[in-house]
């Protein structure tokens, strides 16, 4: 049986609700019209078909349409060794769709990263928390209106973010610009900075002065 | 040099796991009934201890607040994203081919094998995986499996230091600093190697390498020996091990491990084998499973994968045929300087190869590769042109850490070491 007969079999059950399986690449994708009913499709695909092992589970944002996020679901069955994806849309507005950990553990951390980085949250989900940004943090930074550079936040005595130096582009440095160590801002005080530069300047003048009158020790130095 | 196989006498599979079930549920269940049974004076107030981010054991950052009951762990929650670089942002930011360095610093253990892995899940996207050159594959092959005998020698070491066992360590340490050095010859790099392009490898393997290679296989199946005679029969580490982070079939698959903790575990699961890409299909070579699933196991599917490695290794360079090593298509590989630099059409090819990318078509993919650590997944979403509207990377040790909160609670303190080093993880790929 292909993945694809999978497919077909999942479809006999819901009927409209999904979508007729496509290829690309050898893989097979459903589409689910009503995310409400992610959870439910999810248990049949598991526990009639086969489908034990939750591969992934990935947000997309589609910014500028209507419904803004796609979740992708990515499942496997170790049995007879199948991929299937089935995808469904939620809206901007609403934001919130069924969770499938209780289908799989393992879909308890890939939704917690999802409502983290994209914001859309899982009804039912125990323990909806940020994983990797920090408990607190205003934004949710894959989605599309989120800058690349990165926004200013701050959550007192837990992390602040500034955002990065891109100088015009994604990690380009321009040529004739400033050097690395003014470029970057993140981790310095500017009072400090100043004093820093400062004293620079004043060693740089001394060791000039030094090469003035001594020649001979510029080489040594280096 | 002894190549027999060694007999190590184990205790029977199913007796240990009878002996272990009472064991097992005894742990779990004790810490509350001693609660009950003891003096109140004593229990009954818990202390939550902070590992990490910054403990030896934890092998980068990993911070997991415990729960303790005297030294019976009764609560874990692992904390990670302190590694964390947004490389899935970034990646829609740059075209395909600008995402390859950010691939070494996933793993940075295997920064090889997650080149590969990148590499081939693009050109599945492209639909041309299948016209990849043979030399290119077997190459590719050989950069794995050297990326999985590196990862898994550390993965080794750190495990064996972490228990007790410092010696190993410093061997293990040792082979590696000879596959850096073959890395360096091979990519140019020692550590972030960025070896693979969409379509091809980004130079040959230099004159003499093979031998070299070769050379390398013969002195590290010796060091293998060592290091099994230092910790397989080691009582100190079979005590600290056998029987201690049992995972369970179902819960391994529950819980989407993948790698050697999945086979570990029992669960005969191999990419190579089960999905053959590259040339795997035609190389032999056996996939360890272990039978209990506690650290013990873990720890000797790790060996005898490595040893596999190495026979895989000794195939292909056996079988490696001459040949390009880039698919022959100027609208994906960029062509060679010289023709840029004489004819109209290439300087055109390389002109849009370089400012917008390859151009791949709308659609959407996701491709697993069997990385040192378990399935390396990269799902992209692409919209048409050089840059992906969405890159996902299905981390392993991200999905793997994910089952510490069930699996910790009931062991004691000085267990968490042993479990930490036994699943093998990169922070660096947990956190993205």
């Amino acid at each position: 049986m292909s993945a694809t007969d999978l497919a077909l079999k999942l479809r006999e059950r819901f009927g409209e609700l999904l979508s007729v399986p496509f290829e690309f690449r050898g893989e097979t994708t459903l589409v689910l019209t009503d995310a409400e009913k992610i959870a439910e499709v999810c248990g049949i695909a598991k526990k009639e078909l086969g489908f034990d092992y939750l591969v992934d589970i990935t947000s997309v944002d589609n910014y500028g349409e209507d419904p803004r996020f796609t979740i992708v679901y990515e499942l496997y069955g170790y049995g007879h060794l199948h991929h299937l994806r089935i995808k469904t849309n939620v809206g901007e507005e609403k934001s919130e769709l069924p969770t499938v950990s209780a289908v799989w553990r393992t879909a308890n951390w890939h939704e917690r990263e999802i409502y983290d980085m994209m914001g859309v949250r899982f009804r039912g989900h125990g323990d909806l928390r940020r994983i990797l940004m920090w408990d607190g943090y205003p934004y949710f930074p894959l989605r599309k209106d989120f800058p690349l550079a990165g926004k200013t936040s701050e959550v007192p005595e837990r992390g602040f973010t500034n955002p990065a130096p891109l100088e015009g582009g994604p990690f380009v440095t321009a040529a004739g610009g400033k050097d690395a160590m003014a470029r970057e801002p993140r981790v310095r005080v500017p009072e400090a900075d100043e004093l820093k530069t400062i004293a620079r300047l004043e060693r740089r003048r001394d060791l000039g002065r030094a090469d003035e009158q001594n020649p001979a020790a510029i080489g040594e130095r280096r | 040099m002894s190549t027999e196989v060694q007999e190590i006498q184990f205790r029977d599979a199913t007796a240990r796991i009878q002996q272990l079930k009472p064991a097992v549920a005894s742990a779990s269940r004790s810490a509350p009934a001693m609660v009950a049974e003891e003096d109140n004076d004593i229990h009954g107030e818990k202390m939550v201890l902070n590992m990490g981010p910054s403990h030896p054991a934890t092998h980068g950052v990993l911070r997991i607040v415990l729960e303790l009951d005297g030294e019976i762990i009764t609560k874990a929650d692992p904390d990670v994203g302190y590694l964390h670089r947004g490389d899935e942002k970034i990646a829609e930011n740059m075209t395909y081919q600008q995402f390859i360095p950010y691939t070494d610093r996933l793993d940075y253990l295997a920064p090889l094998a997650n080149n590969v892995a990148y590499a081939l899940a693009v050109e599945k996207l492209l639909g041309i995986e299948k016209q990849l050159p043979p030399r290119c594959q077997y190459i590719r092959v050989i950069c794995c499996e050297l990326a999985r005998i590196s990862a898994h020698l550390l993965g080794l070491g750190a495990f064996a230091m972490d228990v007790g066992a410092l010696t190993v360590f410093l061997h293990t340490f040792t082979e590696r600093e000879k596959i850096y050095n073959l890395c360096e010859a091979l990519t140019g790099a020692r550590f972030t190697t960025s070896y693979t392009r969409i379509g091809g490898l980004s130079r040959d393997i230099p004159d003499g390498w093979v031998h070299e290679c070769r050379k390398f296989l013969e002195e590290v199946v010796i060091n293998f020996d060592e290091s099994e005679k230092l910790l397989t029969r080691n009582r100190i580490f079979v005590d600290r091990t056998k029987d201690i982070g049992v995972i369970s079939k179902e819960d391994a698959i529950d819980y989407g491990l993948t790698g050697p903790n999945l086979r570990g575990s029992g669960v005969e699961h191999d990419l190579r084998k089960t999905h053959p890409y590259l040339v795997y299909d035609q190389l032999q070579f056996e996939v360890p499973v272990g039978s209990v699933g506690d650290c013990y196991d873990r720890y000797l599917v790790r060996m005898e994968e490595m040893r596999q490695s190495v026979r895989i290794l000794h195939q292909c360079l056996d079988k490696l045929p001459d040949g390009p090593i880039n698919v022959p298509d100027g609208k994906v590989v960029l062509p060679p300087k010289q023709k840029v630099l004489t004819s109209m059409e290439e300087l055109i090819h390389q002109f849009i190869l370089v400012t917008q990318g390859v151009n791949a078509p709308a659609g959407e993919i996701y491709f697993g590769a069997e990385n040192p650590k378990g399935e390396l997944g990269f799902y992209i979403n692409s919209r048409g042109g050089g840059t992906p509207h969405r890159l996902k990377i299905r981390a392993p040790s991200f999905v793997n850490l994910s089952i510490l909160s069930h699996l910790l609670p009931g062991h004691m303190m000085s267990d968490t070491v042993a479990i930490l080093g036994s699943l093998d993880f990169v922070m660096g790929e947990c956190d993205r």
